[in-house]
């Protein structure tokens, strides 16, 4: 057991740094966060630099120990996240890099790592969220195109984006698993309509997309027709692995900030204060080796990440709102004010234990997948 | 970074496991419950493995490992429940004669309290006007000293192995509640396929994996804030465990005759050890205030 970087490692986190410390201060500001096409510009802006000083694609080829690096040295900086090109990067572009051809990879590829393209996800549904499976959109063949109606939600960046990542029902009569299809859509295509979701924050960060007899060629299908669920696990556990890094490097320097504010204000004298600050503490730190941990076992097992990001995920949603209200405690009658810092973000926080798969999912994976508890009748 | 267990800390582990299973399985523990009395024999057996000797240097006599060895010797220990004054006589090693080998028996006044007093060949620490207590732990004879309750600095090294002793306590209750739930039949299902009892085993493998890492970090690092929270997850992992193992057993649970109830009153034990988690909580909270003042070392390493 050794936290020490090996000299490849000190080199690349050295190097990262350098380039963060010319890079970060030619970004253009900040876009107000209501801003759809100013913080696409922004995120494929950022995704553009990274291009061009050789890092755009660490995400795909660094060793899992050297994506752990890039995302605490990038969030220690300071630097933006990966923000609208997250489906591109981490979702649709992986896929398309495991089971896409030849064509389909030199199409699509390229243009999610030099910033010029922004994908969006098309997976769950009004009826099928935890259980996606029983998605019902529906695809049919028309000679070269497929024909797609149905709903999605969700849906992240969906205004912004240029394709989406779709799951269609290709086999009603299958079993649910194996009449599921993979598609890239072109968003522009005619019949796709976005209404955005406002979410308990106030803000709209999700919308619904609408598809009214959409046409989508056959040659934008991956992977087999009907054998898409398959493709789209390939994707979830891109997702499950190290997407969470960055915000765990962040909630420690939050849990700073507290302290320093419980300090300030007085909240410190009442001794549930700082004993509550003290156990986060705790958690944050066994969250943090526990990503490392995590890291140093895909490393070894060929950098695959496994079933233990979902122990992770479990703890850190829960952790992420216990930290937020735990920052309401320390602000008093601030924690009504959405003017304040911390407010917004104990209202975001509420998602954590349902998106990418809610606590209740979670330990159906970790008691049966790990623990090897039979499933339920 | 390479935060797993090297082959030789594998080894060792494992050997210490068969050890463990050889020497003092489920039926030595009912055994020892009927009859508690320090086993000497087995002590020596631990000295001569180097149980005690662990981290004392090769040219002193001992084995030249260090504090991550430790831990996962401590861990297997706590996950039989291994009975004795174990971290008093490991950290007495090099300092009391005989410690090292087993031959003498070290108790260490602690806080308020003292463990096998009674059994012990030296006791480190002012324990003059000791009282017995009827303990709570039958496998943990106690005894209640005059002195300041937590007088002095905790030894932090007592703290971290008494953490890696939760752990194993809070992997044993992990495992035994797993089994339950996966044999144990009800409604003609085993209970581990209803989610509310399948959710509770759920959550005590993810406190035994927090506490895992956060116990072999604070190994690696000696760092005294990892330590404290290797501590606190440790105590929670495992008293919570125990709780939880005791309800997915049900009515059985709750009998003297299963295991489960003295996996929960000896992690009650070791709570009140090395200043408990109060002191572990402040020591953190003081962490960030040190870190607001422009250190930044949280996440140096």
């Amino acid at each position: 057991m050794d936290f020490s970087d090996s000299p490849q490692d000190e080199e690349f986190r050295a190097r990262l740094k350098e380039w963060l410390a010319k890079a970060l201060p030619t970004l253009p500001p900040k876009p107000p966060p209501d801003d759809w096409p100013a913080r696409r510009a922004y995120d494929l802006g950022w995704q553009r630099m990274l291009y061009d000083a050789g890092w755009a694609q660490v995400h795909w080829d660094a060793s899992p120990t050297e994506r752990l690096i890039f995302l605490e040295e990038t969030e220690k900086a300071g630097a933006p996240y990966v923000g609208a090109n997250f489906v591109g990067l981490l979702h649709a572009g992986p896929t398309i890099a495991a089971e896409g051809t030849p064509a389909q990879r030199a199409r699509w590829l390229p243009p999610i790592l030099r910033g010029e393209e922004v994908w969006c996800q098309g997976f769950s549904e009004p009826d099928a969220g935890s259980d996606l499976a029983a998605l019902r959109t529906r695809a049919w063949r028309d000679g070269d195109h497929y024909v797609v109606s149905g709903s999605k939600i969700w849906t992240s960046h969906a205004e912004v984006a240029d394709w989406c990542e779709l799951l269609v029902r290709t086999d009603a009569e299958a079993p649910r698993h194996r009449g599921i299809t993979w598609l890239a859509m072109p968003m522009d295509a005619p019949g796709v309509t976005v209404r955005p979701l406002r979410t308990l924050a106030g803000s709209a960060e999700f919308a619904e997309v609408f598809l009214d007899e959409v046409r989508v060629p056959v040659a934008h299908r991956v992977g087999e027709e009907n054998d898409g669920w398959r493709v789209t696990m390939v994707t979830l556990s891109f997702e499950r692995g190290t997407a969470f890094v960055g915000e765990v490097v962040a909630c420690r320097r939050v849990l700073v900030e507290l302290a320093r504010e419980a300090r300030r204000n007085g909240r410190w004298d009442d001794p549930g204060v700082p004993r509550r600050l003290g156990r986060l503490n705790a958690e944050f730190r066994a969250l943090w080796r526990l990503t490392q941990w995590n890291v140093s076992e895909a490393e070894a097992s060929g950098g695959v990440p496994g079933v233990g990001s979902s122990v992770f995920k479990l703890r850190y949603s829960h952790m992420r709102q216990e930290l937020y209200d735990t920052a309401a405690d320390v602000l008093g009658d601030g924690a009504l004010d959405l003017d304040r810092p911390w407010v917004l973000d104990r209202l975001s926080s509420l998602s954590y234990t349902i998106a990418a798969g809610t606590s209740q999912i979670q330990r159906n994976i970790v008691g049966e997948r790990i623990l090897g508890l039979p499933k339920g009748r | 970074m390479r935060f797993r267990l090297t082959e030789d800390q594998r080894a060792l582990r494992d050997g210490v496991r068969g050890m463990l299973a050889r020497r003092f399985g489920s039926e030595r523990l009912r055994a020892a419950v009927s009859r508690p009395a320090l086993d000497r024999a087995l002590w020596r057996e631990l000295g001569d493995a180097g149980f005690f000797a662990l981290r004392l240097p090769e040219a002193d006599g001992g084995v030249g490992l260090g504090l991550p060895e430790a831990v996962l010797a401590f861990e297997e220990a706590g996950r039989v429940l291994l009975p004795g004054p174990l971290v008093a006589t490991h950290l007495a090693a090099g300092s009391v004669p005989g410690a090292a080998s087993g031959e003498t028996v070290v108790a260490a006044v602690d806080g308020g309290l003292v463990e096998w007093l009674a059994e012990a060949d030296v006791v480190r620490g002012d324990a003059s006007g000791a009282v017995p207590l009827r303990s709570v732990d039958p496998l943990t004879p106690l005894h209640q000293v005059a002195g300041v309750p937590g007088a002095g600095v905790p030894d932090p090294v007592a703290a971290l192995l008494t953490a890696a002793e939760q752990l194993g306590t809070a992997t044993r209750a992990c495992e035994l509640a797993v089994q339950h739930a996966r044999t144990r039949e009800q409604f003609g299902q085993p209970i581990g396929a209803f989610q509310a009892v399948k959710h509770l085993c759920a959550e005590l493998l993810v406190r035994v994996e927090m506490a895992r890492v956060a116990v072999y970090a604070a190994a690696v690092t000696a760092d005294p804030a990892d330590i404290a929270a290797a501590r606190l997850l440790a105590d929670e992992a495992a008293v919570r465990g125990a709780r939880d193992c005791l309800q997915v057993h049900g009515g059985m649970g709750f009998t003297w005759e299963a295991e489960v109830h003295l996996l929960l009153k000896r992690a009650w034990v070791r709570t009140r050890r090395a200043g408990g988690s109060t002191e572990s909580e402040q020591i953190l909270a003081e962490d960030l205030l040190s870190e607001a003042g422009g250190q930044g070392s949280c996440l140096r390493r």
